[in-house]
This record gives structure tokens, sequence and C-alpha cells, in this order.
């Protein structure tokens, strides 16, 4: 099984025709984490509505497990900035939610809700509302609720991008114990690059609007991966170059951009 | 808290009541302009069983009228907020009736519907129908996009993402028009009676006047306002009940039920 992702699409609006995203092409491997790096407003959003069929694709082909994305194909768990848990459902409701959707039975999957929910340590609160929960919390549950369905997709849009630095951090480390465990393949969009190379096999930099593939990097970090990794010699050359890249992408495509506007 | 909230706004009444007394006794007031409290309030246990009768009528148009408001209000709501066809068909017809004062047309629905209660129910429920419609539509619309965009990448069909997601989402929506509404279609009743029947306390409100019973006049009111209170509050300890995940306010909080309140005047 192989995603591949080619995606060509200018997605016109109203009036004048924007190209948000000119050409982007890149596979992702069966139970590979990567993740998206770019500059604010390069398409990040965009390609994950298109890869979960929720929006048309204006070019190109995405591809998931070899078949073409036509719309919403179920197999992807989507976990996105805000929770955007309902807060009329308990924890466990909120949860099984996407079984409900999907009209399946729900005592098929109460053993495996637990099973996440417990993971992430959050089994006792599952009769409470959201509100009584934390950021970080709500997140987690968040979390198990994209995995209950078990999608062979997890796509992540700055999931932790809304939490304090502390919670991120364990946020991170707890996703990558999740991770080894079930070895989903996940799509990882992302502000910080830090975050992206303590979490990624590899590092894909978007340019700007309209955007195309920059450069990817790959990781060769030991696995598992530490919070501690994050000072050794090895992650900063990372990061640094990372950074760079980034950096040059903004100062080459600014220019033209002044010139069309 | 509890003197703050209860003890002080019923020594303010009360001490108003002593003031009004008071002034119909300094003043020598003639009964018939305005009539001392007490002499209200021995009107009222006087004509107790009159004022129970009448009351009842009004009570059960102003509930029934709701009733239909809430009943045929909810399912246009739906309609709307589901397609922007329906929304651009139906949006400019409830506005137009929206706008024509319903006191203006109130004789047209004695005429069409008789002097009995089902023309003060139509237009207790004319009146409430519009703020359902517009509050609930709104809260149908106003779901969050990731939401909905959550659930649809689930493949969900249309009537589940109303269900799941854009219905629960309306509730307090609703539950905020309905209770503008609840005091609009006690206005709507009383209306309704003013222009042609022959029971309930607008009917009587209007006979007393006619023959100077001023205190009667009162006494209707007051039982009125208390009917539209008691009203408001039910509908406000449905929404408690109802959406226990929307507890944030006290269930009996004066500050929303006098603005609440305010809107319908």
């Amino acid at each position: 099984m192989r995603h591949v992702c080619k995606i060509y699409p200018p997605r016109s609006r109203r009036g004048q025709p924007v190209l948000a995203i000119a050409d982007i092409t890149f596979d992702v491997i069966q139970g590979e984490f990567v993740s998206i790096v770019g500059p604010s407003g390069c398409g990040k959003s965009t390609l994950l509505r298109m890869l979960a069929g929720l929006l048309p694709i204006s070019g190109g082909e995405i591809c998931v497990n070899g078949y073409p994305v036509r719309g919403p194909h179920s197999d992807i768990g989507i976990v996105f900035q805000s929770p955007t848990l309902l807060k009329w459902r308990s924890v466990l409701d909120n949860v099984l939610l996407p079984i409900d959707i999907l009209r399946r039975s729900r005592s098929e999957f109460k053993e495996r809700a637990e099973e996440l929910l417990r993971l992430v340590g959050l089994w006792d609160f599952r009769d409470d509302y959201p509100n009584v929960l934390s950021g970080g919390m709500q997140q987690r549950v968040a979390l198990c609720r994209a995995l209950i369905h078990d999608p062979s997709l997890l796509v992540m849009d700055e999931p932790f991008g809304a939490l304090d630095a502390f919670t991120r951090e364990e946020m991170n480390l707890e996703l990558l114990k999740l991770w080894a465990q079930r070895r989903k393949t996940v799509l990882f969009i992302t502000h910080s690059i830090a975050e992206a190379v303590l979490l990624s096999d590899r590092v894909i930099v978007l340019s700007p609007r309209p955007s195309v593939v920059d450069s990817i990097f790959v990781i060769q970090l030991p696995r598992p991966r530490t919070a501690h990794m994050q000072y050794s010699d090895a992650f900063q050359e990372y990061a640094q170059r990372i950074r760079e890249r980034i950096g040059i992408a903004r100062v080459v495509v600014e220019p033209v951009d002044d010139a069309s506007s | 808290m509890k003197f703050g909230r209860i003890v002080l706004p019923a020594l303010n009444l009360f001490a108003l009541v002593l003031l009004w007394e008071l002034a119909v006794r300094l003043l020598n007031l003639p009964s018939f302009i305005l009539p001392a409290p007490s002499a209200i309030l021995a009107k009222m246990i006087e004509q107790a069983p009159a004022l129970w009768r009448n009351s009842l009528f009004t009570l059960y148009e102003s509930v029934a009228g709701f009733g239909l408001s809430v009943l045929l209000g909810v399912p246009i709501a739906i309609a709307i907020a589901w397609s922007s066809y329906l929304r651009n068909t139906l949006y400019p017809i409830l506005l137009l009736f929206q706008s024509i004062p319903k006191t203006a047309i109130a004789p047209l629905f004695i005429l069409w519907f008789g002097y009995g209660d089902t023309s003060k129910i139509i237009i207790a429920f004319l009146v409430a129908f519009f703020p359902i419609v517009v509050d609930t539509a709104t809260g149908l619309m106003s779901a969050d996009n990731d939401m909905v965009d959550l659930v649809r990448s689930l493949k969900s069909a249309r009537w589940q993402e109303f269900l799941h997601i854009r219905l629960p989402y309306a509730l307090p929506a609703f539950f905020s028009g309905a209770k503008v509404a609840i005091t609009l279609a006690v206005i709507g009743a009383v209306i309704g009676e003013f222009v042609g029947a022959s029971n309930g306390l607008g009917y009587l409100i209007l006979l007393s006047t006619s023959s100077l019973q001023t205190a009667l006049v009162f006494a209707c009111l007051i039982i009125l306002a208390l009917q539209g209170i008691a009203l408001f509050y039910l509908v406000e300890l449905v929404e408690w009940l109802v959406l226990p995940w929307n507890r944030k306010a006290q269930p009996y909080d004066v500050e929303t039920a006098f603005n609440a309140a305010g809107r319908g005047g």
C-alpha cells in the first residue's frame, strides 16, 4: 500500500482565480510520519481539505491507498487546530462520533474507545462533558476520535498550535507513543520547525503561494525520539537547514508577489 | 447573592406598592382613575372565579399559539438552513409577513376564524413565529465549520450533518428565540381578545374599562404579567433540563430574563 499524492490545482474562486497551490508532488509511504511546514498562507489547509475529499481538486490527482480521491472517503482521521468537540456529547460519545456517522455498531467499538482513552489517560473522564477538560485534554479526545474508526491515514492540521509550550511537548511525545503502537500513516501540518523535526521521518517544506514543494528533508534521528534530542547537534542542524529553506523560499518568491499585486 | 437577587428586588417592589397606596390615599384619587393596591387586591379576591376562568382562556390561547409556532417554525428554520434556494424563497416572504403589524390584521382573523379561541391562537402563533424561525435558522447556520468538515469527511449524509451537528448546535439559539416567542404569544392572544372575543383577560379588560371598573383592569394586568413571567421561566426551566451541557449561567437569571422580555416588548 502506498500513498501517492500528486496535486496541481489552480483553485479558482469567484472573480479572479487564485492559484493557491501550483504544483505539489510527494509520496507518503504507509506507516510514515511526514510533516509539512511552510510560511502561512501556503495552502497547507487547502491541501488537507483536498486530501480529505472536502474540496475539489482542480488539477492533478491525490491517491490514498492507491485509489484516487473523488470525495470524502472515511479512510482518514482528521485533527484540527481547535479540538472541535461536540459540547453536548460526553467524552466517550465524542470519541464514538465517527462510529455513529459511519452507522456502525457502537458496541463493536466500545472496547477500542476504552483502549484509546486509557492510552491518553482520559478514561476516567469518559462521562464528563468536554467543557470540564483543559485544552490539551480536549485535543487528546480529538485524537482518539480521529483514530476510533481505524483509518489508515491520520491528518493533523496544526493540532497543538493552540496549546502552551509544555503541553505541546507532552502531546508531541504522546503522539509519538501512539504512532509507534499503531503505525498509522501521519501527515502532520505545523508551523513549528522543531516540532516537525522531532516527530517526523521526513519534513516537506512548501514555498509560499502559489505553493510548490520547496524541499524534502529526511530526518535520520534514532527512534524512539525523546524531548532531550532537541538539544542534540544533529537536531539543531536539521532545524537550521529547514529554517534556511523557508527563509530562502520567502525571499525568492516575495518580489514576484509584490509585482503581481 | 440571595440577598441581591431575591430579597432586594422584593423589598423594592414592596416599597413601590406602599408608595402607590399612600399616594392614592393622600391625594384622594378617584378609584376609577387609579385604584389603590389594597382595592385591587380586594377586587381580585372578590372576582377570583371570573379572573381564574378568563386567565385560563388566555393561557390556553397563548400556549397553543406558542406550541404551533414551535411546531411550524422549527421545520421552516431547518428548510431555510438546508438549502440556499429555500432560504432565498422563504426569507423574503417571511419578512413581508413580519412587517405587517399583527394588530392591523387581527380583525381579519376574527372575520375568518370567528370569535372563538381559534382566531386568538392563530394571532398568538403569528406573533411568536418569527423569532423562533430566525433564531433557530441562525443557530443552524452558525455551526462550527471544522466540525461540519469533520463529519463530512466521514461521508456523512446531509441529514446526519443536521442531526449530529447542526440541530444540537442550534438548540441554545432556539431556546432564546422561544423565550421571546412565549412572551409575544401572550401579547398576541390579548390583541386577539381586544379585537373580538367573549372570553379571556383581554376581553375582561375591555369590559371592565368600559364600566369604569379600573381595579379589575389592574387585576387582569397583574395576572397577565404573572402569566408571562411564569411561562418565560417555564421555557427557561425546560432549556435548563434539556441542555445540561449548556448550564453556564444559573437557570433563574434575572438579567437575561429581563433582556429577553425586553426584546419581546
